[in-house]
């Protein structure tokens, strides 16, 4: 159980200076670690704190979000299918960060865009919970799933095609694919309180999942609150994956492959497995995000294509396992 | 005497091909001319004759785009549609060489001659595309009168000399103009050295960011943004590339004189100029 926590935190924390240390610039790593740290004033402190910095904690930041916000939700469903973004809250969100910064909303204030994103989110969360309920079978929750993201997807593409920018209708495969390239402190000032507070929401269900485990019942009489662990995990998914995808675009199966691979590890708790995957999330995307920029440096790939070529054989392989359970 | 007969045969026959190619010739002027292109529109609304052209496309009336957009209301506006350029029953179609393939090749299905013309992708380049729409349109020496003038005012730009800084072409989503653009060839005309090719960057389209702030360049150089807000030109605000256009915030490529390969492109290279003269009297 610790071995398991300290090689996930040792993994993170080497991903995490990889991140910092790998980019076209090709600084040494002494010499950017004391660029990072001491202001030369010159070009490289410039790179290392505006431009590898905040992609660093972006990606570390959205990784651990993805990640438990995917096991809180298969927690509560108790439906290894249930991901942020195969059933369309990630795309919600993106739909609600595309309305704010198309509208002009998000320039009038700074925290327009987390909102908007936020509120695209819960919109998103209670549109699959009252879809699919949280005793739905895989198969309601997969279709109300595809049916929030066809929309979300639909309407993104409705408000980035009706812009008078003729940039704004090629951003459409950002949002639907997710990319750290080029983001800046800005960006993280913007998510991290959000995400602090859905951290704290969604990290605070532990005991509730694990009594739900045992079924409803027994959850209530345990004295589990059903109505406050499914708000507190509603909002808290709705802020950490709201304030995500506001600044990376909706980036995918981050939420389904790792909790998926840690769950065994973990002994099958959720509680356990809510950290573990918060970690392994962490994990998955600075990986990703290295790989982005290692495969194919100056094509700014999408994070969403890598982690899909990963997702979506284990996504088929989930299927198929919970069709052989099922017969 | 069947050999004589003959040769008057053949010298008739070949003066009737040069009378009646001589006669097409004169015939053969465009006298309803649709242009789908933007710059094709640019070169033909400069050059054509009075009735001459028709129709120019519904860009050259987009001030962020076109350097005409006055002269552009004089004339029918067409969407680049093939239906409707061949409802305009035109003579002579004028098209871009890789914009709307469909509707050309739909045009020349339907029997409409189409000239294209390529973008042009250096000075030069503009030079041969003026004489050959002169020669298109039958407008020969309006178009060497307008060649001539764009040498000479081309050679005064040139003359002037002194310093030459580093220049970045930066635009949305992180992409410049690697040499082997028009882009660049505007720039080193006006007296800066691109930094992209200084870099060696090849004729790679997008810089990164991280690049761009090694390379230090003395000034960046950003297009304008379009209306409504958009994630590829937020790159422009990003802190880098607000800290390296801190000297110079408002160098900007007005995309209405550096798109097309027409005499506008000296407007360009005119305010370039200016802007580095204004540059290398900042710095010391």
């Amino acid at each position: 159980m610790t071995r398991l926590a300290i090689i996930l935190c040792v993994l993170v924390v080497g991903l995490f200076f990889g991140s910092l240390l790998i980019g076209p610039a090709e600084i040494g790593i002494t010499d950017s670690l004391s660029a990072l740290f001491v202001d030369d004033g010159g070009a490289m402190t410039l790179v290392m704190r505006e431009i590898r910095l905040p992609r660093a904690l972006l990606a570390l930041m959205i990784g651990a979000s993805l990640g438990l916000a995917g096991a809180a939700m298969q927690g509560y469903l108790r439906n290894p299918l249930a991901e942020p973004g195969l059933i369309g809250v990630s795309g919600s969100a993106a739909f609600g960060a595309v309305l704010a910064i198309h509208t002009g909303v998000a320039a009038s204030f700074a925290l327009a865009l987390p909102f908007s994103a936020l509120a695209g989110a819960l919109c998103g969360v209670f549109l699959i919970m009252a879809l699919a309920g949280s005793r739905g079978t895989s198969l309601t929750l997969i279709l109300a799933g595809i049916a929030v993201s066809a929309l979300a997807a639909a309407l993104t593409s409705l408000v980035l095609n009706l812009s008078p920018n003729p940039f704004a209708a090629s951003e459409i495969v950002f949002w639907m694919m997710g990319s750290l390239a080029d983001r800046s402190m800005t960006h993280v000032w913007l998510a991290a309180p959000f995400m602090a507070v859905g951290f704290a929401l969604l990290g605070g269900l532990g005991r509730g999942l694990d009594a739900l485990t045992l079924g409803e019942d027994s959850a209530q009489a345990m004295g589990i609150g059903l109505t406050r662990l499914r708000l507190m995990l509603v909002l808290g998914t709705a802020c950490v994956v709201g304030a995500g995808t506001a600044v990376a675009g909706a980036i995918g199966f981050v939420g389904l492959v790792v909790p998926h691979l840690l769950r065994p590890l973990v002994g099958a708790h959720p509680s356990r497995l809510l950290w573990a995957s918060a970690l392994g999330g962490a994990a998955m995307v600075l990986t990703a995000d290295i790989a982005v920029r290692v495969v194919l440096p100056s094509r700014d790939l999408k994070l969403g294509v890598l982690t899909a070529l990963v997702g979506a054989p284990l996504f088929l392989h989930l299927i198929l396992k919970l069709r052989r359970e099922r017969i | 005497m069947a050999a004589r007969r003959f040769h008057i045969v053949a010298t008739r026959l070949a003066l009737a091909v040069i009378l009646c190619w001589a006669g097409l010739a004169s015939a053969d002027a465009p006298r309803r001319v649709v242009s789908m292109n933007l710059c094709t529109d640019q070169l033909a609304m400069l050059l054509a004759g009075p009735g001459q052209l028709h129709s120019v496309s519904d860009i050259s009336l987009d001030p962020r785009m076109s350097a005409m957009t006055e002269e552009a209301r004089d004339y029918v506006i067409n969407q680049g549609l093939a239906e409707e350029i061949y409802l305009m029953k035109p003579d002579l179609v004028l098209a871009g060489n890789f914009t709307t393939r469909a509707s050309v090749a739909m045009l020349r299905r339907l029997g409409v001659e189409v000239v294209e013309f390529e973008q042009a992708r250096s000075l030069p380049e503009i030079r041969s595309n003026i004489l050959r729409m002169g020669e298109i349109l039958h407008r020969q020496s309006a178009a060497r009168e307008m060649v001539a003038h764009f040498d000479a005012r081309l050679a005064a730009l040139q003359q002037d000399s002194g310093d030459r800084p580093d220049a970045m072409l930066y635009y949305a989503s992180g992409y410049t103009s690697p040499a082997g653009t028009l882009s660049d060839q505007i720039l080193q005309a006006a007296g800066f050295d691109n930094a992209a090719v200084k870099a060696g960057l090849g004729t790679q389209m997008k810089i990164q960011l991280e690049t761009l702030a090694m390379l230090d360049p003395d000034i960046v150089i950003t297009s304008q943004p379009y209306p409504g807000a958009s994630r590829s030109e937020a790159i422009m605000q990003h802190p880098v590339v607000e800290a390296l256009r801190a000297e110079l915030p408002f160098a900007t490529v007005t995309d209405s004189d550096w798109v097309c390969g027409t005499p506008h492109v000296l407007r360009a290279i005119e305010s370039l100029a200016e802007t580095r003269h204004r540059l290398t009297k900042n710095t010391p």
